[in-house]
């Protein structure tokens, strides 16, 4: 993988990851987009023709309020409105483990998008590893701050699953690399099983195959 | 009122009707009439020729005309939108949404408001004079649709000089109008904002109306639709009507909250039949300042026009396909409390402008005043509709409003 810049300004590190993979004026869906700061950044920098998707009304409504086209909605239930290749670019943010079914995710935006970026946080992550293993508790980490019973994320994986299932739907993976909690890449070449022990999140780019 | 001592020039009579008499003819706004190559061909069948659109206009077209913003009204809405309504003498019915520094920026766009077809307040409607006969319309009127009010307006934006519209605003029936120009004439509207509306009127909406023109009809003043000729009004049954329609623009908790089981000017409970209770004594005062400046006639056929609502149908039943290939921005807006254009039809909307790969948002605003919200002092809807709008205005070039502006 190659390395990336430094996070610069007030720029999430993953934000401006992501916004180095998306190709200026390429159409562009952010499911989960928050208040919209990505997408934001997509179509100021990139010029993109940017919509988003937010489960929360109160994102969905300082995104409209921020000139952005931004539905409320769930990657659950809604993405089958979207017609075939909708999309240039399906970006899913930090959001695929909280989906009640990550596969059936994974194929709709395989479906209507020609790239999709996923990431999500790596549950093999050594200090995940280490919490379980040595409290023989659920891992309650700054990245992951969640008791078991009140966390949205209800699919956790690791690099290792994602990537089985990656296989099984008929992803390409296009690029990927291991990220800190703060979004910077790892920053060197190392195999699999290394990316899981140490990526606190990772991102993809995938292809249908 | 400025019209009560309005009299019906036809009606042979000095008994004063309280009608908007002088303004279907010739409005206090400006007008626009149309007839010949300018007919208009109506959804019934009908060729109207000839007719007139009154309309008001406010803040400046720019060089490039690309700033105009058609706002299109609600069922007993007009075109005062931002100017005192001459019957009433009261502020614009939407003067919190669109003036100087307001949403929608008088300093920055141009903004136009027309009466609707079948209307009672300049544009041809029931009461307006026929040509042909010399006498007003009445129910020889031809029946008219959202479709044609839409036509009707595109009409007078061409006399304008306006080829594409920056934007095109409404809520309620409004909000129909502005989804049948953004399939109607998906070139010229370059970003729509429909407000607690629906694709199309549902089997509720279309029995609540039902239940208001019966109530007109029932009042035997109505004289099947002659009232004006015998000089008598049917007041009573269109403030019913409008009684029971009011009742639908709000919510059950704004009504609890508004008036509880208060009891109006008494201590006790009357056991007869007078307005006991303070909501009572509200839904007659609406009732009866209502029939001061809307026809009775023009409530038929704008409530029908409604009913006959169904953007989808048109295109085999498939809202998605309605609007294919629209190169339109749209922001539909709805309100929790809103019982008679519920959330789920606005998003049925989204759903078919997603299917179509149409650039969308969708701002459901929390509000416990029902159907009315859309016309109330809502910072939520004000903060979308600015944000919407300028986002757009962004992407059309439209140069931002002198300093000092409020947006």
């Amino acid at each position: 993988m190659n390395l990336q810049p430094a996070p610069s300004g007030t720029v999430r590190g993953d934000h401006r990851l992501v916004a180095d993979l998306v190709t200026p004026r390429a159409r562009v869906l952010d499911i989960g987009c928050g208040d919209g700061e990505l997408l934001d950044l997509l179509v100021r920098e990139k010029q993109v023709d940017g919509r988003g998707i937010e489960l929360s009304q109160a994102g969905v409504n300082a995104c409209v309020a921020r000139g952005l086209s931004v539905v409320q909605g769930d990657a659950d239930r809604d993405l089958s409105d979207y017609p075939d290749d909708a999309f240039d670019f399906v970006i899913l943010s930090q959001t695929l483990q909280a989906t009640y079914a990550p596969r059936q995710v994974l194929q709709e935006l395989l479906r209507i998008g020609s790239n999709v970026i996923v990431s999500f946080p790596n549950f093999g992550f050594w200090r995940n590893r280490l919490q379980l293993m040595f409290k023989g508790s659920m891992p309650v980490t700054d990245y992951l701050p969640y008791s078991w019973y009140d966390t949205p994320n209800i699919h956790f994986c690791t690099i290792r699953d994602f990537v089985s299932m990656c296989d099984e739907v008929d992803a390409r993976m296009v690029r990927s690399m291991a990220l800190n909690a703060r979004g910077e890449p790892v920053g060197f070449t190392a195999p699999w099983w290394v990316w899981n022990l140490i990526g606190e999140q990772a991102l993809f780019l995938l292809k249908r195959s | 009122m400025t019209n009560e001592t309005t009299v019906d020039p036809g009606a042979g009579t000095s008994e004063p009707l309280s009608a908007p008499a002088n303004e279907a003819d010739t409005p206090s706004s400006k007008v626009e009439r149309f007839g010949g190559d300018k007919a208009l061909q109506l959804d019934c069948g009908t060729l109207l020729d000839p007719w007139q659109i009154a309309y008001e206009t406010y803040g400046t077209l720019n060089a490039e005309r690309s700033n105009a913003v058609l706002v299109c009204h609600a069922l007993t809405g007009d075109q005062y939108v931002a100017s005192p309504n001459p019957l009433t003498g009261k502020p614009g019915w939407w003067s919190m949404l669109v003036g100087p520094g307001r949403p929608v920026d008088t300093d920055r766009y141009f903004v136009i408001c027309a009466n609707v077809l079948g209307g009672c307040l300049g544009t041809t409607g029931p009461a307006s004079t026929n040509p042909q006969t010399g006498r007003r319309w009445g129910l020889d009127l031809p029946l008219v649709t959202i479709r044609d009010m839409v036509r009707a307006q595109a009409v007078l934006l061409d006399h304008l000089g306006i080829e594409t519209l920056f934007a095109v605003v409404g809520g309620s029936m409004g909000g129909m109008q502005v989804l049948q120009w953004a399939v109607s004439y998906p070139e010229r509207v370059f970003s729509a904002l429909p407000i607690a509306a629906a694709a199309r009127h549902s089997s509720q909406n279309i029995a609540f109306h039902e239940v208001g023109r019966q109530a007109v009809m029932a009042d035997p003043n109505w004289c099947g639709g002659r009232y004006f000729e015998r000089g008598v009004r049917p007041s009573k049954g269109l403030a019913v009507a409008r009684m029971a329609a009011h009742i639908t623009y709000l919510s059950d908790p704004a009504l609890h909250r508004k008036f509880g089981r208060n009891l109006q000017d008494r201590d006790a409970i009357t056991f007869g039949f007078d307005a006991d209770f303070q909501i009572e004594s509200y839904l007659r005062h609406q009732g009866m300042t209502f029939v001061d400046r809307f026809d009775p006639n023009s409530y038929l056929y704008v409530t029908r026009a409604m009913d006959y609502f169904d953007l989808g149908a048109d295109y085999g039943g498939s809202l998605a396909r309605a609007f294919l290939h629209s190169p339109t921005r749209f922001c539909v807006m709805s309100f929790t409390s809103d019982w008679l254009f519920p959330t789920a039809e606005s998003k049925a909307v989204v759903r078919a402008l997603n299917a179509a790969a149409a650039n969308v948002s969708f701002v459901e605003v929390e509000s416990d005043r029902g159907h009315d919200a859309f016309l109330l002092d809502e910072p939520e809807m004000f903060r979308t509709v600015t944000g919407f709008l300028t986002g757009a205005a962004h992407a059309r070039g439209i140069a931002p409003p002198p300093a000092g502006g409020l947006a």
